[in-house]
């Protein structure tokens, strides 16, 4: 099963090498992990995405809560509690008749094109996991050159 | 007042109530040192820094308080790994400072530079590297706050040259603001009551308790719980000396050389009560067929240590002591005839445990004109001290005879490097047991495989004129690795003999303490009794048998059910 946890951490030197190392010294996986400031500058936050059986996500939960640094964590598994964003940026070169192709599908994904050159594109996305996916399998036959994402940023509906 | 970094950290120290540190100096902890000599602090000099780190662990261990290591940058502090790699894993508190290359010179591959913090991570409860003279009262204060509080252990300060030497204004925090690491101390009531109801229905009860009830000194809650109860109790390898070993509820230790009565209880209880121990692989063997039958109660501080391994039907997040302490209140209001039909209702079950107990005891038979038995070296020494030596131990056969056969009478009092097995701990470990506590016997069981590890500190004990008292189980083998490759492989013999060795008398004389031997049944009690008796450091050459195996064992993989008791008959 698939979980973005989103772990607020002290912003303290070494603390993303602490969270990195648990996870590697204890054999879980990371699918993605994602960090950067909060509005106190002396809180970052982490969202990353692992996968494993209840037993397992309930230990990685425990040793996250168990690092010193570690504030809170909040482990989101229903798409109803939470919303979930990823960022991507695609670099598409398709031959010239594939052009027009490419414009619509970014369309439909209501993605931007945010730097053109004669021979490529640069499409921004935003949205779930498998808006991007989706986007992405479709760009390939057009000419997909390569892909970056952010992994996903996870925030609790309501209050 | 403004002091130096250094000075801090000696003022810092005394805080804490720190009189003593184990340490080996070096280049960047030059100003730590001259200030541990201007400000008078007790300093031992270990003779390596895996010594001192193991020294500071034994001091801990004895005393219960945490103990302080100092080691200088680069090669000390990746010499001290093993010392804090050994209390991470049995959850001792102490506190390690390194010593780091000035600050401007971090990250240049300077001389005698290592990433301490980095490579310190996971085997430390927590670690800083303190970069602003500043930040350094601040950062001793959580250092000791994280090192003894919830799950206890060794937690590392970095401190650059140029820090120890920088002036600041000195004021020594009273509290620490670490309002996110809460350790829990209160056992939930209802979870409490859960699970006395649970034991209190039970017709094949089993109390199995770990180094948690050591750490939290829950000797006297546990033994009144024991007692009230009358039920069966077994204990890992770090709960030695919880409950006298040969009290009458007591069925030894449990796990893959536990008892044959301790192992089988486990496997048919129907309830098993878990205090403050973690379901480790050499308690549990086998994972899926441990204790099948049974529901589980567990106590434990740490959260993580609840259903990592082993489903749990009551867990209780909570100190050990605190725990007990809410089970005997409850047990104060139960009326003494429910107490009393329990005690009957759980009595053909002590009836099957004793039948098990005479099936398969702890027993040895050392011939008169034999080679000497290491259980016969060992129960001598048992009887010798009463039980009342603090005991140290290296890792090995020799360890898990001690575990069987020299019943500690009470907590802290053995010393054992039982989680991360770490060979060469006895005889350091030893020496900060007697620092802590001068006047007492302190009594190191060794191997001759693992006391050649660290055997330059028997230096450190002459020096200090600290009297411990090693008895080496001299069997010319790394003993336990030669039984399995002659149980499990085929009798092949790789890497595991020790024939070539030193004479451990005359290697004793020339460190300047004082070596004895035995090799006959009729030397071991007066090597002993001169050994006691003796007001230095000891060592004590045991030549046993040298293929003699340690039993009941459980072979790695197996349900902790299935034993083997005695080597196989050749015949077949």
């Amino acid at each position: 099963m698939r979980h973005t946890i989103s772990v607020l951490v002290r912003n303290e030197f070494g603390v993303l090498s602490r969270v990195a190392g648990m996870f590697s010294g204890r054999g879980y996986n990371i699918d993605s992990l994602n960090v950067a400031p909060t509005l106190d500058p002396k809180v970052s936050c982490m969202t990353l995405v692992t996968h494993g059986d209840d037993d397992t996500i309930e230990q990685i939960t425990k040793q996250l809560h168990k690092l010193i640094d570690v504030i809170t964590v909040k482990d989101y598994v229903q798409q109803k509690d939470f919303v979930g964003r990823e960022l991507a940026m695609l670099k598409v070169a398709p031959s010239p008749d594939a052009r027009a192709e490419v414009l619509r599908v970014v369309e439909i994904f209501r993605g931007k094109i945010v730097d053109v050159s004669p021979k490529s594109f640069v499409v921004e996305v935003t949205g779930a996991l498998d808006k991007i996916d989706a986007m992405a399998r479709l760009l390939e036959p057009l000419g997909l050159v390569q892909v970056v994402r952010t992994g996903p940023l996870a925030v609790g509906r309501g209050l | 007042m403004r002091l130096t970094g250094s000075e801090i950290l000696i003022h810092a120290l005394r805080e804490e109530g720190v009189d003593v540190v184990f340490g080996h100096p070096g280049g960047a902890v030059l100003f730590i040192y001259d200030a541990i000599h201007r400000l008078g602090l007790k300093h031992i000099l270990a003779r390596h820094e895996q010594g001192a780190v193991h020294m500071a662990d034994g001091y801990a261990r004895a005393s219960g308080r945490p103990g302080v290591a100092v080691v200088t940058s680069g090669p000390a502090l990746t010499n001290a790994v093993t010392g804090l790699a050994t209390a991470y894993a049995d959850s001792i508190p102490m506190v390690c400072i390194s010593g780091q290359v000035p600050t401007h010179a971090i990250g240049s591959d300077a001389f005698q530079e290592a990433d301490n913090v980095g490579i310190t991570r996971p085997v430390t409860k927590h670690n800083y590297l303190v970069t602003d003279v500043r930040d350094l009262a601040r950062t001793l204060k959580e250092a000791f706050h994280i090192a003894t509080t919830g799950r206890p252990g060794p937690v590392l300060v970095d401190i650059p040259k140029d820090v120890s030497n920088t002036e600041c204004e000195f004021l020594y925090p009273k509290e620490v603001a670490l309002e996110h690491y809460q350790p829990r101390y209160e056992g939930h009531w209802g979870q409490v009551k859960k699970a006395l109801a649970l034991i209190l229905q039970a017709e094949r009860p089993v109390v199995y308790f770990g180094g948690g009830a050591i750490l939290s000194g829950a000797s006297e809650e546990l033994l009144a719980f024991v007692d009230t109860l009358r039920v069966p109790t077994t204990y890992t390898l770090m709960g030695i000396g919880g409950i006298p070993g040969n009290h009458a509820c007591s069925l030894g230790m449990l796990g893959m050389h536990g008892t044959y009565r301790a192992n089988l209880a486990v496997d048919q209880a129907d309830v098993l009560i878990a205090i403050g121990a973690r379901f480790d692989d050499r308690v549990t063997g086998k994972l899926d067929e441990f204790a099948q039958i049974s529901k589980k109660i567990h106590i434990d501080i740490d959260p993580t240590s609840i259903r990592k391994t082993v489903h749990v039907d009551v867990p209780i997040v909570g100190d050990v002591k605190n725990c007990l302490q809410k089970l005997l209140k409850l047990l104060d209001d139960e009326r003494p005839e429910d107490l009393e039909r329990f005690q009957r209702r759980i009595q053909p079950w002590w009836g099957r445990i004793d039948d098990w107990n005479r099936e398969a005891p702890i027993a040895y038979e050392q011939p008169a004109d034999g080679p000497l038995l290491p259980q016969f070296v060992i129960d001598k020494l048992y009887q010798m001290t009463e039980g009342r030596a603090v005991l140290t131990t290296d890792v090995g056969q020799h360890q898990m005879w001690a575990a069987q056969y020299y019943h500690c009478q009470g907590p802290n009092n053995w010393i054992s490097s039982g989680g991360l097995g770490t060979m060469g701990f006895g005889l350091p470990s030893a020496i900060g047991a007697q620092v802590a506590r001068p006047g007492e016997t302190v009594l190191c069981i060794a191997g001759d495989g693992s006391l050649l590890m660290t055997v330059q500190e028997l230096v450190t004990a002459v020096e200090e004129q600290l009297p411990v008292k090693v008895a080496i189980i001299n069997n010319r083998y790394l003993g336990m690795v030669r039984q399995w490759q002659q149980l499990l492989y085929d009798d092949r013999i790789s890497g595991s003999d020790l024939h070539v060795g030193p004479d451990w008398v005359k290697l004793a004389d020339a460190m300047g303490a004082l070596g004895l031997r035995a090799t006959r049944v009729e030397e071991v009690e007066p090597v002993i009794e001169q050994a006691l008796a003796h007001p230095g450091p000891v060592f004590i050459d045991f030549q046993v048998k040298e293929t003699e195996n340690c039993y009941p064992m459980v072979p790695a993989g197996n349900p902790s059910s299935k034993m083997l008791l005695s080597d196989p008959d050749p015949m077949g």
